[in-house]
């Protein structure tokens, strides 16, 4: 309850360009939860940044060229990815591991040459302009500009909020639990008749649709994609998130995301380092990885416990006390 | 008892598994008849193992075919023969460590608790849940486990584990359970009651293969047993047939493992022979 108040007053005590700033945190809340739901199954891609490239190209190009309404041009962008995904774990899921991450980045990397390849009709390396934005709402007593920031602020928190509750409860339903029996020992699994190969296809599947989603809603937001920008470098920071929040609860990851982008944004830009984004980034994941290995999510029950020991220490002072 | 023109429920013809040059199952036959019991042992890396691998299809074979209910499934995938009611178990414990002891078992009821992704994502499975969660206390009430439901596996001590692999297994209501030293780890105490299980769980209609070193829980418990050795089948016959074998002592003897000697040893009388 609260926390739906501050998300609410939030871009109000926000500057022009911090509120712009708010509008892809919230689109990078979907994309690293999203694909948190793929690492359930133990697999880590490095595409999953490409995968929401494949949402914006595809929303963007529905709009552009066949003229379809925004709205349900992201949901086909959307299908368009999760399409992709089962295509490609066809031959991704041959393999395990170490060799599905570079699996997936060498996927990547052929749809990204695709896209800079073929200019008509993605626009080669310039990529696409112009994309057309999210249809004002004006009727007669309403009207919304999702040109400001403010409003498209609210739409995507509306579309992610829903898209991270359905993460949710997928999450909490058998088919999480199986997701994560599949990570824990994939032969007992087997052994009771999971057919590992079809979860894990659903996993990826379900990970590329919402991935297309914060695609979608990035590309009709900023107006233009391109090939750079859903490089690995973008993938390297969706890891740092995940890493540095931790991925052994649902919220470990948006802890990392929100965080990391209020450091950058607030901290570094103040100091006028934000340059060094890429330098500091680094260092940040090297130091939690040394002490916080279980990330910013298990901070929370750290510092209570150790809150709890220095009670029950001043308790037990105390009790010694004549 | 069933007649012997009756078909197995389970047979193996001329079945290999290679790896690279080592033949770890060699021609190997064996048919197991629904409703018994089915001891398969042998000397220490004889391919007990790897034959549950093969038949539990983990490996596919290299040579000849594994029929189940008289179909060849020969290299199917280990799911679609759970889904035909053939479940394994591991040798070792293996289970989902970092699950409550509950929810190992859920996972067991995997084939049992279908629905729809939507209703998954709705909560309209909450009755075959519900149902599933049922199921799951009951196969943990069967090993008397049901205490431990909310326990941590890693928490429960190794013959717990054990019997907790066999809860999820039974879990998934098999046809066939094939047990990889369900015995190891346990004191007398409790062999005694999982044998007293086993043979519940045959009772039940369970067709029971067990690979297991104890020789005295293999004579008492099997029905029929099947001996291999170096991959290959040296004897099939009932437990005192199979005792009395002079190819089963020499096997025995000849493998010089001390922890499989002293059971046909003794069963032999045979003590002091080496
Ligand atoms: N994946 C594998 N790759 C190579 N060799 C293997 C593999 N699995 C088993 N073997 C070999 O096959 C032979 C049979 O092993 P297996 O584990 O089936 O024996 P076992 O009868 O189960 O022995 P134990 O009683 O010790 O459990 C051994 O020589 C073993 O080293
Ligand atoms: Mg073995």
């Amino acid at each position: 309850m609260f926390l739906f108040a501050a998300l609410a007053v939030l871009p109000y005590l926000l500057s022009y360009s911090q509120q712009e700033i708010a509008v892809l945190l919230v689109i990078n809340v979907l994309l690293v939860c999203s694909y948190r739901l793929l690492t359930l199954t133990g697999e880590w891609s490095l595409g999953h940044v490409v995968i929401m490239g494949v949402g914006a190209y595809a929303s963007a190009l529905l709009a552009k060229r066949l003229g379809v309404p925004v709205p349900l041009s992201l949901l086909l962008g959307a299908c368009i990815a999760a399409a992709t995904a089962a295509v490609l774990s066809i031959p991704l899921f041959r393999m395990k591991g170490f060799y599905f991450l570079i699996g997936s980045f060498a996927a990547g990397e052929i749809i990204r040459l695709i896209w800079k390849r073929f200019t008509n009709p993605f626009g080669g390396p310039k990529g696409l302009k112009r994309i057309d934005p999210f249809p004002d709402i004006d009727i007669g007593f309403l009207s919304i500009d999702f040109y400001e920031p403010v409003n498209y602020y609210f739409l995507a928190l509306i579309i992610v909020s829903a898209s991270v509750f359905i993460l949710y409860r997928i999450e909490r339903s058998r088919i999480g639990l199986t997701f994560h029996a599949i990570h824990w020992q994939d032969r007992l699994a087997e052994s009771v008749g999971v057919d590992t190969f079809r979860y894990r296809t659903l996993a990826f599947v379900i990970a590329s649709f919402f991935a297309g989603i914060a695609g979608g809603l990035y590309a009709h937001y900023i107006g233009a994609v391109n090939p750079t920008r859903f490089s690995v470098d973008q993938m390297v920071y969706v890891l740092v998130w995940a890493i540095v929040g931790g991925t052994a609860t649902f919220y470990g990851p948006i802890l990392g995301v929100v965080v990391l982008t209020v450091i950058n944004e607030i901290v570094l830009r103040g100091l006028g380092v934000d340059t060094a984004r890429p330098l500091i980034y680094g260092a940040i994941l090297i130091l939690s990885v040394l002490y916080l290995p279980n990330g910013l999510e298990s901070l929370g029950p750290r510092l209570r416990a150790r809150w709890q020991r220095w009670r029950g220490g001043t308790v037990m002072a105390g009790g010694e006390a004549p | 008892m069933n007649g012997q023109d009756e078909q197995p429920i389970l047979e193996a013809r001329h079945l290999t598994r290679r790896f690279g040059g080592l033949v770890a199952v060699n021609k190997f036959n064996f048919s197991v008849r629904a409703g018994t019991i089915h001891g398969l042992i042998g000397p220490n890396g004889a391919g007990k193992t790897t034959t549950f691998n093969v038949i539990s299809g983990y490996y596919a074979p290299t040579e000849g075919q594994v029929f189940f209910r008289g179909i060849d499934v020969s290299g199917r995938k280990t799911s679609q023969l759970a889904e035909m009611g053939l479940i394994r178990t591991f040798q070792g414990s293996t289970l989902f460590q970092e699950f409550s002891v509950l929810d190992n078992v859920r996972v067991g009821r995997h084939l049992g608790a279908r629905a729809g992704f939507f209703s998954r994502l709705l909560g309209t499975d909450v009755l075959s849940e519900r149902k599933a969660d049922e199921m799951a206390r009951e196969s943990l009430a069967f090993f008397g486990l049901e205490h431990l439901a909310d326990e941590p596996v890693s928490n429960l001590p190794h013959g717990h584990q054990r019997m907790l692999g066999m809860a999820v297994a039974l879990a998934a209501e098999p046809e066939v359970l094939l047990l990889d030293e369900p015995f190891t780890g346990m004191n007398p105490e409790e062999t005694g009651r999982m044998m007293t299980l086993v043979r519940r769980i045959r009772d039940r209609g369970v067709t029971v293969m067990l690979v297991e070193h104890d020789m005295r829980a293999v004579m008492n418990l099997c029905d029929r047993i099947t001996v291999m050795n170096f991959g290959a089948l040296l004897i099939e016959g009932s437990p005192e047939a199979v005792r009395h074998d002079p190819a089963v002592i020499e096997a025995y003897l000849g493998s010089g493992a001390a922890r499989d000697a002293d059971g046909p040893k003794r069963a032999d009388g045979a003590d002091g022979a080496a």
